[in-house]
């Protein structure tokens, strides 16, 4: 057998190499300052993200010289850094730095002992989720995307004897498992069939195999509904989104907003690259029977309607929040099966401006939980009264998930609505996304109502105000970062927009 | 090939069958396991009698083992918190979050 080793090129992975040394050295750090330096280490953490994120959007403006060779392909085509890669890995660093800002409190008051491993866990995740981004085939599409949720169940789980703690981590973690068994078993299905795990050449090998045997079609089906549910699960889809609530709720805050915002987009990711790349023959009725489309656009409108309707009735903002990011989910799914260079700009942005506003929101959450120790909704009343800084940022998080002008979540929505409308103007075949964006329409008008909730509480309550708020300067720096992308990103989008134009309509491979 | 087919998603099934009806952590641990190597067989026949000039499947067949094996042992750690919380591991303990 002929056997040539593949082209090494570690520029590639230079922030990714950063990171693994650096999460190592944070959980060192810890140790050998006999665990006392609370907060030293909380910055030392923040230096993790920060570096590879400053180097990414620094080649990005073209200020990193061209000898550096960060771009482009290596180890023999399995690891990819395109615009699209380096656009989500700005989005998994910027959720770590929220979250790890957000997380002073807790490293604080509740994690004495173990803020190293907390920390370090933290950056391990992100590195998992930074290879899934720059991933080109299955293989390390899986590793990637398993490095992104074994620490997660760690992290879920971390407060010890705190019973809703160790609940949310025993769910996540057979959930997790769970999802990633069905995924494995998807994907042997997507090599048997395709004979190669690289994205690219599975695509092309799978259409030659369908026109030569056309009965193939229910193992592919077979393959295509475990996928599904894989990443759903990863996605919090309905009907697999039971966990999420669950996990939210008991988990640590800041892991909560790292879990739907990162773990989130690690999906959409895993989702884009196994659906919208290598699965992409399988897209339309014409195309082939085996019509994925239908199937997400499906669960979209269940995201959307379950997430919106039942976070209605919750009384924990967590768990309001959790159902708030599952309807977030369904809107993103409509970008997602539009399936033409608008529908990916639209996804790009949308999880762009949803990571500012949900970090913030749960930013928020977390500065309120570490001084009441509460996450009770009813107990935010009278709230603009004591701490009007806290209230307004917190009001214009939930305004900008809700899609309000001119606030990013609105240019989000838009787009991924406009992207929807006009393929199915040009495409007759493809009408049924009228019926996507009309439940997308209605939804985001309803879900109003439990965001507002929440600021009628806090603005118009007659009742006096039970607590004040203050602030350390991490937790404000990470409000103000939120509020500051919300804003900046809303107002003046051209620069990112400009960017997410360049992910190509199958999200694979593009070299600028 | 057939019988190997056959065999991963009999394995496979078993593991969903017991994912979704066992009560105790440790045998939900056990079927999860199961379908892992259900997924297993199938990349290592598929390489063998289907795709031979390559090792693709068996390497990825390595790789989901060691993933495997990570997973297990976090997972029984969690099982540990789980019976130090509650003095059992059934999974009837974890129910105190609803809707």
């Amino acid at each position: 057998m002929d056997f040539t080793l593949p082209q090494y090129d570690p520029f590639r992975m230079l922030p990714e190499i950063f990171m693994l040394l650096w999460a190592l050295w944070v959980f060192t750090y810890d140790l050998i300052t006999k665990r006392q330096k609370e907060a030293a280490v909380g910055y030392m953490a923040l230096i993790g993200p920060a570096v590879p994120l400053l180097f990414i959007v620094f080649y990005l403006t073209g200020l990193l010289p061209e000898s550096w060779r960060y771009g482009g392909s290596g180890f023999g085509a399995m690891f990819f850094n395109d615009t699209t890669a380096m656009f989500f890995k700005i989005v998994f660093l910027g959720a770590a730095i929220m979250a790890i800002g957000s997380s002073f409190g807790i490293t604080k008051q509740k994690i004495v002992n173990h803020r190293g491993e907390f920390y370090g866990l933290l950056l391990f995740s992100t590195l998992g989720m930074m290879f899934l981004a720059s991933s080109n085939e299955l293989l390390t599409l899986y590793i990637g995307l398993e490095l992104t949720t074994i620490p997660l169940f760690v992290l879920a789980a971390f407060f010890k004897d705190d019973k809703l703690s160790v609940e949310a981590g025993v769910k996540y973690f057979v959930i997790g498992a769970f999802s990633s068994a069905l995924l494995l078993y998807g994907m042997s299905f997507l090599y048997g069939l395709s004979g190669t795990t690289g994205l690219v050449q599975m695509k092309m090998n799978m259409a030659v195999v369908f026109l030569s045997y056309r009965d193939i079609g229910v193992i592919l089906l077979g393959g295509i509904v475990l996928l599904v549910a894989g990443v759903g699960f990863k996605l919090a889809l309905p009907p697999f989104h039971q966990w999420a609530p669950d996990v939210y709720e008991g988990s640590p805050t800041p892991i909560a907003a790292f879990l739907s915002v990162g773990s989130k987009a690690a999906g959409l990711v895993a989702f884009g690259k196994i659906f919208v790349n290598g699965l992409m023959a399988f897209f339309g009725p014409e195309q082939a029977p085996n019509d994925w489309g239908m199937l997400v656009g499906l669960l979209a409108i269940l995201a959307m309607v379950i997430g919106n309707v039942v976070a209605i009735r919750q009384t924990n903002i967590k768990r309001m929040l959790a159902y708030s990011s599952i309807a977030q989910a369904g809107y993103i799914m409509i970008g997602m099966v539009v399936l033409n260079e608008h529908g990916m700009a639209s996804v790009a942005y949308y999880i762009f401006a949803y990571m500012f506003a949900n970090m913030g929101a749960f930013a928020a959450v977390a500065i309120f939980e570490d001084q009441t120790g509460s996450c009770q909704i009813e107990d935010y009343k009278g709230l603009a009264k004591t701490s009007p800084v806290f209230a307004v940022s917190l009001s214009l998080f939930l305004l900008s998930l809700v899609g309000i002008p001119p606030l990013a979540g609105f240019l989000a929505k838009y787009k991924v609505f406009a992207a929807a409308i006009s393929m199915a103007t040009v495409d007759p075949s493809a009408s049924w996304l009228y019926w996507l964006v009309g439940v997308g329409v209605l939804t985001a008008v309803f879900s109003l109502f439990y965001y507002a909730n929440v600021m009628r509480l806090m603005f118009f309550s007659n009742e006096e105000p039970r607590h004040k708020i203050t602030y350390s300067v991490p937790a404000l720096c990470v409000l103000l970062l939120g509020l500051a992308g919300i804003v900046v990103f809303g107002i003046y989008a051209e620069p990112i927009l400009k960017l997410v134009r360049t992910i190509p309509a199958d999200f694979g491979l593009y070299i600028p | 090939m057939l019988f190997y087919l056959s065999l991963a998603a009999v394995l496979f099934a078993v593991g969903l069958f017991g994912v979704l009806t066992r009560r105790n952590t440790i045998g939900i641990l056990m079927s999860l396991e199961l379908m892992f190597n259900a997924a297993n067989i199938n990349f290592v026949a598929f390489n063998k009698y289907v795709w031979a000039d390559g090792l693709i499947g068996q390497m990825f067949a390595v790789f989901i083992v060691v993933v495997a094996a990570a997973e297990a042992v976090v997972g029984l750690a969690i099982v540990l918190l789980l019976y130090r919380n509650w003095q059992g591991i059934d999974t009837d303990h974890v129910s105190v979050m609803k809707w």
